[in-house]
């Protein structure tokens, strides 16, 4: 098993490496193309650290993504850049908390409802914010940051956030997750403090999306709320972590990398149907793919050994 | 999801199937090369605007269709000539949809550079995405005529990209001309010096509004009301009510569709009828007379076009019959000049040389249907600011460099609601 492991990280740290050391050998554009699918790995996967276990559907996920975009575009003319980064993340963990506190009771449709709402109301808040005490709506960002250093620090960010995921599916709060998430009555007499691990969870994987967003957002150089808080962003990291699978460690990744590429690849060759293709799309992963796609290829693979044993 | 019994797992399959095709077929793909090397037979535009989401609306107003109407004319009249390659050659247009989000038009941008080797690329619409696209305009050379950008920052932005050229002006701009129209209304006593003031909590709102204020104080009005409402308000009956009480002469909506079009009828409807009626964005649309019926006689509002000039009304007569639409009165002119411009400083060049042709749109003086037209420090000054409906046509009554085409017709006609 450790040896498994050894090698497991062996090969990891190769694949990062080669993963760093791309830039230097893509041009512009698939450099950019690495930005987005590096995003929305770290987006999927944080998402799935969360909502993965307990099966709590969220769709907030732009709200602190757009926080963490905001949090530098304020504070990037003040703060040398790791600090604002550093800001960044501390925003996203304490909004997380401070809503977790109130609304992880929730549970089921009424919890996606109250995710989409809340990125409805941070969004407000940010516009009323700005048009009241600031009087300026949209914000520039110019930071000398080069499109090659936000793709280090995205891929920096997949490998911690990656790094995060598996540690939690190992450890005691995985654990407790998962029961909680199979029956929240067994897991309260298990003596598991439901509030506290949902919580700290929350507010881990909202700090990871808050950065997410921080690090992307010198690529844009103007934001305003209506560009940050963009709900599709939400939508698309559902998608392409239940594609992959988000109870799977790689199940997130697996599910970004493909999707991101068929987005672009959609918008650039049929612009004019992207949104018909798109939402067949979604239907054909939700009634053929239920649990992912890790899910599906294990359970072939179990069929296919079941039939080798009855012959 | 089992009611279909066996077949179920049946049809499952076949899906699965299409969807692992889809992706192979994908992965075959091979990405469009562009086949620039070798005998050149076209000039290659690139743009990427929003077909999709909440910008759709104005792009398809304002920017789609002039694309489509240049491109017709510049073919139709057989191209563009480089004089440097001994030839005259036709547009070939690529087209994708940013899709109203930043992040996709900044990687249409790239790849319409890298990927497609345009030799042009054209804008895309609004404020917002046209300052986030900025750097990435920049970063690869190309020139960046911004048609539908509002921006008190446009000399800095030009400073900073010296190929971005910035059309429309700045919210000052638009506000203070306002002010002054008002002014010498007031001065003339044709209306009391009380105003109210709304605006839309966005960035064009918030721009103009608080450049306004502070206008209209130093101009000895009385600003009896001031509110900013959100983006998507429609219900404007306890906003217009609560002005309609106040005694103000003067009503001014920074507005964005579709509040300009219900901040029309809710005064119709409520009976409200202030001397002047000043709206944002929209009252210049072409759809904004069949919203407000007869009641659109001497509505104010943002931009306008000079109703005298035949090059105007030829433009207006091409977009109708070759998009099947008339363009706005505000920035679809000035977008459709930029394309001129575009084109002139080309064919000046004689080559499809993106830092000569930059040059050129900066330091050169272009014809187009806004007339003679030249850059001053990249930004394009000669702008209508107020326009009002007269006569089935949305006027200009003030010019930043001229004198307006019209006088207003202050007060005008009384709201009639429908029966």
């Amino acid at each position: 098993m450790t040896r498994a492991l050894w090698l497991a990280l062996v090969i990891a740290a190769v694949a990062v490496a080669v993963l760093a050391y791309m830039p230097s050998q893509l041009g512009p554009y698939p450099l950019g193309l690495m930005i987005g699918i590096m995003s929305y790995v770290v987006l999927a996967t944080a998402w799935a650290m969360f909502s993965g276990p307990t099966r709590y559907i969220s769709l907030a996920t732009v709200a602190f993504f757009g926080l963490g975009a905001y949090t530098v575009a304020v504070l990037g003319d003040y703060l040398p850049y790791p600090l604002v980064l550093a800001c960044a993340g501390l925003v996203g963990l304490v909004v997380a908390l401070i809503v977790g506190v109130f609304t992880l009771r929730l549970a089921g449709v009424y919890f996606v409802v109250f995710t989409f709402g809340l990125t409805e109301l941070i969004r407000q808040v940010v516009t009323w914010y700005e048009v009241n005490v600031t009087r300026t709506l949209g914000r520039y960002i110019f930071l000398d940051i080069t499109t090659e250093q936000i793709y280090w620090q995205l891929l920096g960010l997949a490998v911690i956030t990656i790094g995060i995921a598996f540690w939690v599916r190992r450890s005691r709060i995985g654990l407790a997750l998962r029961v909680i998430g199979d029956d929240e009555v067994v897991a309260a007499h298990s003596g598991i403090n439901i509030p506290a691990t949902k919580i700290a969870l929350f507010g881990v994987s909202s700090m990871i999306m808050a950065l997410a967003g921080a690090i992307q957002s010198p690529r844009w150089t103007y934001i305003e709320p209506s560009i940050v808080f963009n709900p599709t962003i939400s939508f698309l990291t559902v998608i392409m972590a239940l594609l992959g699978g988000a109870n799977r460690l790689w199940g997130p990744l697996l599910g970004a990398v493909p999707l991101f590429l068929l987005f672009e690849w959609l918008s650039a060759h049929f612009p004019n149907h992207y949104s018909i293709i798109l939402g067949l799309l979604f239907i054909a992963i939700v009634f053929a793919l239920p649990n992912g796609v890790l899910a599906f290829g294990e359970g072939l693979w179990q069929r296919l050994r079941r039939r080798e044993a009855h012959s | 999801m089992s009611t279909s019994g066996l077949k179920a797992p049946m049809k499952r399959r076949a899906l699965i199937g299409a969807s692992a095709l889809t992706a192979m077929a994908l992965a075959l793909a091979p990405v469009s090369a562009g086949a620039q090397d070798g005998e050149r037979d076209s000039i290659r535009i690139g743009y990427a605007v929003p077909l999709t989401g909440p910008n759709a609306t104005g792009a398809g107003i304002t920017t789609i269709p002039n694309y489509k109407l240049w491109v017709h004319d510049v073919n139709a009249d057989g191209g563009i000539e480089l004089s440097a390659l001994g030839k005259t050659l036709p547009v070939e247009v690529i087209e994708y949809d940013d899709r109203s989000s930043t992040e996709e038009a900044v990687r249409a941008i790239e790849r319409l550079a890298t990927q497609d080797n345009v030799d042009f690329i054209l804008p895309t619409w609004g404020t917002g995405p046209n300052l986030a696209t900025g750097p990435t305009f920049d970063r690869f050379g190309y020139p960046q005529l911004a048609a539908t950008a509002v921006t008190d920052l446009a000399g800095e932005m030009a400073n900073r990209w010296d190929k971005s050229f910035w059309m429309l002006g700045g919210g000052y701009d638009y506000a203070v001309a306002l002010v002054d129209l008002l002014s010498e209304q007031r001065d003339a006593g044709t209306i009391n010096n009380k105003v109210a003031v709304i605006s839309v909590a966005d960035g064009f709102g918030i721009d103009l509004s608080k450049a306004a204020l502070p206008a209209f104080e130093a101009a000895g009005f009385e600003v009896v009301y001031e509110q900013s409402y959100p983006l998507g308000t429609s219900d404007f009956a306890p906003i217009i009510n609560e002005v309609s009480g106040l005694g103000a002469d003067t009503f001014v909506a920074f507005s964005y569709p579709p509040g300009t079009f219900a901040l029309t009828q809710q005064s119709v409807v409520s009976g409200f009828n202030p001397k002047v009626f000043y709206l944002g964005v929209g009252t210049a649309f072409p759809v904004y007379p069949n919203i407000a019926g007869e009641n659109v006689e001497g509505v104010m509002g943002i931009g306008g076009v000079d109703p005298d000039s035949e090059a105007i009304k030829d433009y207006f007569e091409r977009h109708t019959e070759v998009t099947g639409n008339p363009p706005d009165s505000w920035a679809s002119a000035v977008t459709y000049a930029s394309l001129q411009m575009l084109q002139q400083a080309i064919e000046r060049v004689g080559d499809v040389d993106r830092d000569a042709v930059a040059k050129e749109l900066s330091t050169g003086t272009f014809d187009t249907i806004l007339g003679e037209v030249k850059l001053v420090d990249n930004q394009l000054r000669s702008l209508w600011t107020v326009g009002q409906w007269q006569d089935g046509q949305f006027v200009g009554l003030a010019h930043t460099e001229r004198e307006g085409a019209r006088d207003p017709i202050i007060p005008k006609p009384e709201f009639k609601p429908a029966e």
